[in-house]
């Protein structure tokens, strides 16, 4: 699929690359392939994000890194070593677990200290102090595990962790058990963290908000590949694929035939309605493709009406329902086609609302439309959109 | 409903409006603070109906126990006395434990067997639940049902079964001390292997992943973080080895031969007379027991609390 | 994504084996071995030893026999199991539910009288209940006993005794099921069913029904089993089938009986175990 390409080849022969790489790396349990001849590169200090629903692999491959689970094949390189056959106390890769793991019987301050202990370290006592200050838990370090809050457990299971000053820090759904207010205050505190010790972090998640909102390469994973990797942006505005399109947010996808490829612009034939896309953003080399327009880049007007969008302009849409969210109004337009498109319009106060059964005519900048392939599912990716937890 | 068929106004122990009908006035504007004696009895016992029927069933059970604590202070029955009941206050059975010399030779040899039959029960039930919760083997089921059946069948078919297969064996002549030892391992082990799998498979597996990332060899991660979670699991599954062991008769007296423990020394006693010493034993054996359980509810507690 | 992997190997074998040779040995084999000694030749004897004649008759001799004892247990066992049943689920309901802070201590409080010898706390039954007793002259006072009406050696001793007895074995599987009951379910239930008896039924007894079906197993099983309840409170007339083998095995040496009786009893218990079970619906239980 498309991460080979992700892959500078020069860097591949580079022996002397200080980041994490994954080659061909591949999982196989007895029925199924969870991760698919992955590869993939972690540049050091980066914030990166594995993003996919469950079962896609991403857990797996984070496992195969911090050496809990072993692969099928393929190697892992990690600045230079190859760990992949190495036992995880071997690694220089620490784990922040989702259910966090803190050890029972053990306090705060003996759980921190448990990695520079096993590794006979001096000065345990300042370095876990000063940890427990970054983590705010300094009062708290003669506590159990049980006698914390959610979030202080999870801040001591990143402390525990952190501790060790690994190449990787691993974190699998680390906020996954909080509640939505906390889990935003700890994604700003980890990116605050994460930026003060400059540690090369991989964030395995679920929720694109997250991965968006921390990481600053995102890899969207689905049934063992990596179907997109990019910054958060660039997947956003310009998805690869249907899967892309409908995790990261919420696409409409219009089917169409490409009727001329310029070097520039590319027309697309829609149900007799003729519109552009800038060739970089056409990923298809077929005759036939989805058209694909986020709905918050659709604008609505009366039939006739100018809008500031030259080129796209869409007739003979009528409104079926409207939904008043405060920030936006969300409408959805069934079309001449039948088909029934999403269009999300700020609420700026310069523009009237429509209602149910009105006319109207749908436009877009052909900047912001991208054509995907026809083959694949326009439906992919799209229910685990805004699951979450 | 007796609180509507109470006239009194202020009687009622709740005071909600129950059905459609409005209250009426009360003659007297003032809260009244003393509520009628009757209807809140009544709604108190109401309240309480479970938790006082509880603890009689609890009172109930310790009514022997009582009897026990009691008679170890009553003065000897006379020989030709059958009757057992109390006779006179006296200090001489807690003063002279040993009267009976054979009594205290009984009891002490059941103390050596529980205590050999719990050492050797529980290193290997324990070894043998690692086996079930944590590795894959050929049998595994044959084996959980090994361990299951002993549990489930009556104590006097597990006794009839060694002694046939002890005679069988020709060994009908040395029963005695280590055939009521290998019966009394055999019993004990399924109890623990029980106990200290649901411990073992109640941990998060997580936790030693966890020590494993934070550069723990697999010794280290085994002595520091598994053994100290699942010995609380270990250390219950002993003391309960011990008090069975302690306390078998049925599959004990089978497997004798002329070898005599204690609840077959009481066994032997109840037939003629009972001396009152078995009593100091028995209160001895509760008290001990129960401070052994709040020691460890104590301990459990400090450690909860603080440090 | 926390699944146990169990590990392969040599391991696995090395610490199943001294536990699992142990229970073969003396658990499995010697069951053989009765098996094989219910079916000698009833004519032999300690002195001149046995032939193995696969003398089924032994057992249409012991039905015949003693039908009556292996009756008797049966109902013995199973009116104790109810007795147990009923007291049990009271205290294990009120530990469960009502007892607030007190929880642990009232569980010990269950367990601590059975830490006392068996034999001693059935001779204080035997004492409690004697002719000259406390409790038998009270009942006498009041008539519900006439004057020349005894409770020792009766078959109402035999199964108060066993109820004693075995009562912890059914309060403790009950009190792990209840204690996991959401009490807030019971609650909400009082609001569905205006009736609290059928509030009970609806919710709280089908959720306790795993502890239910543990709890009589482990109570009716050993008191089915059971002679020293029989032994020392009943007499001639309430000997179970545990008196039966017992003095078959130790005083009349017959063998072959003897062992063809423990076999019926076993696979009477294991058929009602696996019948009950598989009605019960907790199959998860074996």
């Amino acid at each position: 699929m498309s991460q080979a390409a992700e892959i500078d080849p020069a860097a591949q022969l580079d022996a002397a690359y200080d980041g994490l790489r994954l080659a061909g790396l591949t999982k196989s349990f007895a029925a199924f392939t969870a991760v698919d001849d992955l590869d993939l590169d972690v540049p050091r200090g980066s914030f990166f994000a594995l993003l996919g629903p469950s079962g896609c692999g991403k857990t797996t491959t984070l496992r195969m890194v911090a050496g809990l689970d072993s692969p099928t094949s393929g190697t892992i390189t990690l600045a230079g070593q190859d760990i992949t056959r190495s036992k995880p106390y071997q690694r220089p890769v620490n784990t922040v677990f989702q259910s966090y793991a803190l050890f029972p019987h053990l306090d705060i301050f003996e759980n921190v200290a448990f990695g520079l202990r096993r590794r006979k370290q001096r000065d345990v006592e300042t370095q876990v102090a000063d940890m427990l200050d970054l983590v705010e838990l300094g009062s708290q370090a003669r506590k159990r595990p049980a006698q914390l809050s959610g979030g202080q457990q999870q801040r001591v299971a990143l402390a525990r962790a952190l501790i060790n000053k690994p190449e990787v820090l691993l974190l699998d759904e680390p906020l996954g058990a909080l509640d939505l207010k906390l889990r935003r205050s700890m994604q700003i505190e980890l990116k605050r963290i994460q930026t003060e010790v400059g540690l090369t972090f991989i964030h395995v998640t679920h929720d694109q908000e997250e991965a968006m909102t921390m990481a600053d390469t995102v890899a969207v994973m689905n049934k063992g590949l990596i179907e997109q990797m990019g910054a958060p942006a660039e997947l956003y505005e310009n998805p690869r694929s249907t899967f892309v399109a409908n995790f990261l947010g919420q696409s409409n996808l219009i089917a169409g035939t490409i009727t001329s490829r310029a070097s520039d612009v590319v027309t697309v034939d829609m149900h007799g309605i003729t519109v552009s896309v800038p060739t970089g953003r056409t990923h298809t080399d077929g005759d036939a493709g989805w058209v694909g327009i986020r709905p918050e880049k659709v604008l609505i007007g009366e039939p006739g009406e100018e809008l500031d969008a030259p080129g796209n302009t869409i007739p003979g849409g009528v409104v079926t329902d409207v939904s008043f969210v405060g920030v936006s109004t969300q409408y959805l337009v069934r079309m001449p086609w039948g088909q029934e498109l999403q269009v999300f319009q700020q609420n700026t106060g310069r523009v009237r609302m429509f209602r149910v059964g009105e006319s109207v005519e749908l436009s877009w900048r052909p900047e912001y439309a991208f054509v995907l392939d026809q083959s694949q599912d326009a439906s992919a990716g799209a229910q685990q959109v805004g699951v979450d937890g | 409903m007796t609180d509507l068929q109470d006239p009194q106004p202020g009687a009622r122990a709740r005071p909600v409006a129950q059905g459609g009908a409005p209250r009426p006035p009360r003659p007297t504007p003032t809260p009244t603070p003393a509520r009628a004696p009757r209807g809140d009895l009544v709604g108190w016992l109401k309240d309480h109906l479970v938790l006082i029927l509880g603890l009689l069933v609890l009172a109930y059970t310790f009514v022997p126990i009582a009897v026990v604590v009691l008679m170890s202070f009553n003065q000897p029955l006379s020989e030709q006395s059958k009757i057992y009941q109390f006779q006179g206050f006296t200090l001489d059975n807690w003063l002279n434990p040993c009267e009976d010399p054979s009594m205290c030779e009984a009891l002490g040899r059941s103390i050596e067997i529980g205590l050999l039959a719990t050492l050797v029960a529980t290193v290997l039930g324990t070894l043998a639940a690692f086996a079930m919760v944590r590795h894959e083997f050929v049998g595994r089921s044959t084996s959980n049902l090994l361990i299951f059946l002993p549990m489930a069948a009556p104590e006097i078919v597990l006794g009839s079964s060694l002694l046939a297969m002890f005679v069988a064996s020709g060994l009908a002549g040395q029963l005695g001390f280590w055939t009521i030892l290998v019966a009394h391992i055999m019993f004990c082990l399924s109890f623990v292997v029980v106990t200290v799998r649901a411990r073992l498979a109640g941990m998060d597996d997580n936790l030693e992943q966890a020590a494993m990332d934070l550069y723990a060899t697999p010794a280290q991660t085994f002595w520091r973080i598994t053994f100290p979670l699942v010995f609380p699991g270990i250390l219950g599954a002993a003391l309960l080895s011990f008090s069975l062991s302690f306390d078998d008769f049925i599959i004990t007296n089978l497997n004798s031969g002329n070898t005599t423990t204690f609840p077959m020394y009481v066994y032997g006693v109840s037939r003629r007379t009972v001396p009152m010493q078995i009593n100091v034993i028995g209160t001895v054996m509760i008290v001990v027991s129960i401070a052994i359980v709040v020691a460890g509810e104590l301990n459990n507690r400090r450690r909860r609390v603080s440090l | 994504m926390a699944e146990t992997t169990r590990r392969k190997g040599r391991v696995g074998y090395l610490l199943i084996l001294p536990g699992g040779l142990w229970l073969l040995l003396f658990f499995a084999f010697p069951f053989y071995s009765l098996v094989a000694t219910s079916l000698y030749d009833p004519s032999g004897s300690d002195f001149r030893g046995y032939e193995m004649s696969y003398a089924f008759g032994n057992y249409v001799d012991v039905i015949r026999d003693y039908w009556q004892p292996m009756l008797r247990s049966l109902l013995y066992g199973a009116t104790a199991t109810f007795f147990c049943l009923v007291l049990g689920y009271v205290l294990a309901y009120a530990i469960a539910f009502k007892s607030g802070r007190w929880k642990v201590l009232l569980l010990v409080l269950v367990i601590a009288p059975f830490f006392t010898s068996f034999l001693i706390r059935t001779l204080s039954w035997k004492l409690l209940l004697a002719d000259d007793g406390f409790v038998v002259d009270t009942l006498q006072f009041v008539h519900i006993l006439g004057a020349d009406d005894r409770l020792l050696a009766t078959p109402f001793a035999v199964v108060a005794g066993l109820t004693y007895n075995f009562l912890p074995f059914m309060v403790l599987p009950l009190f792990a099921s209840l204690d996991k009951i959401d009490y807030r379910l019971i609650e909400a239930s009082g609001d569905l069913y205006a009736n609290p008896v059928r509030a009970f039924f609806k919710v709280t007894w089908p959720l306790s029904l795993p502890g239910v079906v543990s709890g009589t197993l482990l109570t009716f099983i050993p008191a089915v089993g059971d002679f020293i309840n029989a032994e020392i409170l009943g007499n001639t007339n309430t000997r179970m089938i545990g008196n039966v083998i017992q003095s078959l095995f130790t005083d009349a040496n017959d063998y072959p009986a003897a062992g063809a009786l423990s076999v019926i009893l076993m696979l009477m218990i294991l058929a009602m175990v696996i019948v009950y079970v598989r009605r019960a619906g907790t199959e998860e239980l074996l």
